[in-house]
């Protein structure tokens, strides 16, 4: 089967270069091992100060709305971190001194919202904190169950009974000018989170929770579901296996479960993401990339990869896939030219500036610009 | 050397990363209370019941086996293999007579074919219906398929010398569904295969796929079933040169992965001659093969992916079909199960889990308000005609309808 284009990697990188590339008129296939790190999202672009236009209007277009301002964001365990390009949950405060007393609602049974940190963290800005719990028939509901009450299950009840749950946090609420809920809204209905703001006279700040992040989720449906609008085909849960080289051309993929039936394209985009998602691979003696066996940056010495101190900065996560200047992948030292190589698996993220979100955008659009250069061929 | 790459457990659930993200997609836990979640069910249970068969759980029964877990894996851990492994080690309780009834597919269709009128007006009677619901516990809402009067099998028997003239021949695994229910799908192979020149035969013989009875407790069974249709599929491929073709996305699942995965039927040598019918024509039609449509053909047509058509991961083939036909109007619907699992809502105990856990394909399906919604899963087709009203075709049938005469 042949396609202009073929993406291995349907995480934000991915699905934002085949969204562009597919609105461009380019024919796209999109191969995804699994879901993506979308699931673990801040909700923050934490290396982009502004969007590009372009990319506000592509998360527009697929109906998700971001904003910006420079500023700090809550994190879950109660700290600051600086931030600007966010989804439209994450709340964007001037300072960490942003209210004189708060109002945290958890749910009864929740196990991943950490409201003492959270507390700890404001208590430390001056800020004065109240905790309350929301115990309603439908979240005892979820707590009776056998299985784990995670943010999903949550938000699928959440997406019921808000309005119930807005009745219920009016009347918890006294004099305090902020409420902080955990991200459990708005996972089917987008407009849930508008509708939590809108009902109480308070401003509201969602705050993460353990994952699944229920924005990050929802991001995920809403560009795939773009990607699939525009005519794009996601060959969801299938892998890609190997890939055949000409001439330091890539020619096909080969995939797990369209097996001897290759995808052709004329230019392919590794998006394939970092070591979680298998991008990257490492046994005791290399870290290697496994589909086209691209030249990767590490360390020789082992003993090197990794710091001991569990906290410490983690040399392993700079490491990436070798590229030139255009983002083509290197192999033994040259690069294949119908290949570029976007996102995570470039390595230089850094779990500790969360830069991977702004990285992933960033590539995706170089590689989408010199593909759009280029006329497609005749099938 | 033993790196842990080379030394992973037959469905690796020592590769979980206890990520969770496959609880986001299952669709049972979105609606029912009692079932753990696949993460529990599957690997974390797994680590457990190898200490202590004690730690089993008969909430597993609640696993609807759509393999959603599986394909939203990050770390492709076997999560379904895993639930529907442990139950077939596990769980020895008899199934019910009502469960035998509802996986006993083909022995059914033996039964009622030679009085299927009587039979058909039979099951739609709301008395019949009311009754089956009191005793068998088979949900009142449902509408049982109805039977056909003459098989497939006995139509293309009737036809096989004019199918035998043409040049290259393939074998039709058609199941249980066309041969009883809906021959017109068999036909409507024909008729395509037919236009770029490929007859038409049947295996020796074959039985039920299993599929209905590895959910139902009846894996010994699904086994006897599942070496039989082995050795003549092997007969097919290997002594005649066939490749084997099938319609339906859960049968085609059921002997591609499940046969060696979860009932221990060795299938690597004829795994790859087993095709679902939209991939073998698309290929043909690569390799220059024609189909030629009808110009007055004028239809917005919504493709549904079944849950086993997402795991096989071949729904590409239907959607590049569909989009050659020149008046159709194709619409992707969100990745999303129907809520029937085959058998599973027909149960009177998940009849509303059913419901609710279509309902979001349903309300979908009706905004988009196409002319037909297609897809490979006869179950799927049973559920989103009863529950939206709109008529549902495998591929085939509409290319069939779409070809010029």
């Amino acid at each position: 089967m042949k396609f202009d284009t073929v993406i291995i990697g349907g995480g934000l990188a991915g699905l934002v270069a085949g969204i562009s590339l597919q609105k461009a008129g380019r024919h796209v296939a999109i191969i995804s091992t699994g879901q993506n790190a979308l699931h673990f999202f801040s909700g923050s672009f934490e290396s982009m100060e502004e969007p590009p236009q372009r990319m506000a209007s592509l998360f527009e277009e697929a109906g998700i709305r971001i904003h910006y301002q420079n500023g700090v964001r809550l994190m879950p365990l109660g700290t600051f971190r600086p931030a600007a390009l966010s989804l439209e949950d994450i709340s964007l405060f001037p300072s960490p001194q942003f209210a004189r007393s708060v109002l945290i609602v958890s749910i009864s049974g929740y196990h991943d919202f950490f409201t003492q940190f959270l507390i700890d963290g404001l208590e430390r800005q001056g800020i004065s904190c109240r905790l309350q719990f929301l115990d309603m028939p439908e979240t005892r509901a979820l707590q009776q169950g056998p299985g784990e009450m995670r943010s999903v299950q949550i938000a699928r009840t959440m997406d019921r009974i808000w309005e119930k749950v807005i009745q219920e946090i009016r009347s918890m609420l006294k004099d305090e000018d902020i409420v902080i809920l955990p991200q459990v809204f708005g996972l089917q209905d987008i407009s849930v989170p508008g509708r939590i703001r809108q009902g109480i006279p308070a401003r509201i700040v969602f705050a993460g929770t353990m994952p699944p992040s229920v924005p990050g989720i929802r991001t995920q449906m809403l560009l795939k579901r773009r990607f699939e609008v525009l005519g794009g085909t996601y060959l969801m849960g299938d892998e890609a296996l190997e890939a055949h080289l000409h001439d330091g051309v890539v020619h096909s993929i080969v995939t797990r479960n369209l097996d001897s039936h290759y995808l052709e394209a004329d230019h392919f985009i590794l998006a394939s993401g970092g070591f979680f998602s298998k991008g990257l691979k490492s046994n005791p003696f290399q870290v290697s990339e496994p589909i086209f066996g691209l030249d990767v940056q590490y360390a020789e010495d082992r003993n090197t990869w990794y710091d001991p101190t569990f906290k410490a900065d983690q040399p392993y996560m700079e490491y990436g896939v070798k590229t030139d200047t255009a983002l083509h992948g290197l192999l033994q030292g040259e690069p294949l030219k119908n290949l570029f190589v976007i996102g995570s698996i470039l390595g230089a993220t850094h779990p500790e500036f969360g830069t991977a979100a702004g990285l992933a955008v960033r590539s995706a659009f170089h590689a989408v610009d010199q593909i759009l250069q280029t006329t497609p061929e005749a099938e | 050397m033993k790196l842990q790459e080379y030394t992973t457990s037959k469905h690796n659930f020592e590769e979980c990363m206890k990520c969770t993200i496959c609880t986001a997609y299952c669709p049972v836990l979105q609606v029912n209370p009692l079932y753990p979640g696949p993460k529990q069910a599957g690997p974390d249970g797994e680590r457990l019941r190898l200490k202590d068969p004690y730690f089993f759980n008969y909430a597993l029964k609640y696993c609807m086996n759509c393999k959603r877990c599986e394909v939203a894996c990050p770390s492709g851990v076997k999560v379904a293999d895993l639930i529907q492994s442990a139950r077939i080690r596990y769980d020895h309780s008899k199934p019910k007579l009502r469960d035998r009834i509802l996986a006993s597919t083909d022995l059914m269709g033996k039964l009622v074919r030679p009085v299927a009128p009587l039979v058909n007006g039979i099951t739609g009677l709301s008395l019949t219906k009311s009754m089956m619901d009191a005793t068998l516990k088979i949900d009142r809402h449902r509408t049982f398929p109805k039977y056909s009067n003459r098989s497939f099998e006995g139509w293309l028997d009737a036809n096989k010398e004019e199918q035998a003239a043409f040049p290259e021949q393939v074998a039709y695994f058609h199941g249980c569904y066309v041969n009883y229910n809906n021959p017109r799908l068999g036909k409507d192979l024909v008729k395509v295969l037919n236009a770029i020149g490929v007859g038409v035969q049947l295996l020796e013989g074959e039985k039920c796929c299993g599929i209905a009875m590895i959910t139902n407790g009846m894996s010994e069974q699904a086994s006897r079933n599942a070496s039989h249709n082995v050795d003549i599929i092997r007969k097919a491929v290997l002594n005649k040169g066939l490749t084997v073709i099938t319609t339906s996305s859960s049968c085609t699942l059921t002997i591609r992965e499940e046969y060696p995965n979860l009932l221990g039927v060795d299938n690597a040598d004829i795994r790859d001659s087993l095709l679902l019918a939209t991939r073998f024509i698309f290929e043909r039609l690569e390799k220059g093969a024609a189909l030629h449509f009808r110009p007055d053909y004028h239809k917005k047509i919504a493709y549904h992916t079944p849950c086993h058509m997402e795991k096989i991961g071949w729904g590409v083939f239907s959607e590049k079909l569909l989009r050659m036909i020149p008046g159709v109007e194709f619409i992707q619907l969100d990745s999303a199960c129907c809520g029937i699992a085959g058998t599973y809502g027909f149960k009177k105990e998940n009849y509303e889990a059913s419901q609710a856990i279509g309902a979001p394909l349903f309300e979908q399906i009706r905004a988009v308000d196409p002319d037909l919604v297609a897809c490979e899963c006869e179950t799927c087709k049973w559920q989103i005609e009863m529950s939206t009203g709109y008529t549902v075709e495998n591929p085939i049938s509409i290319l069939a309808d779409a070809l010029s005469e």
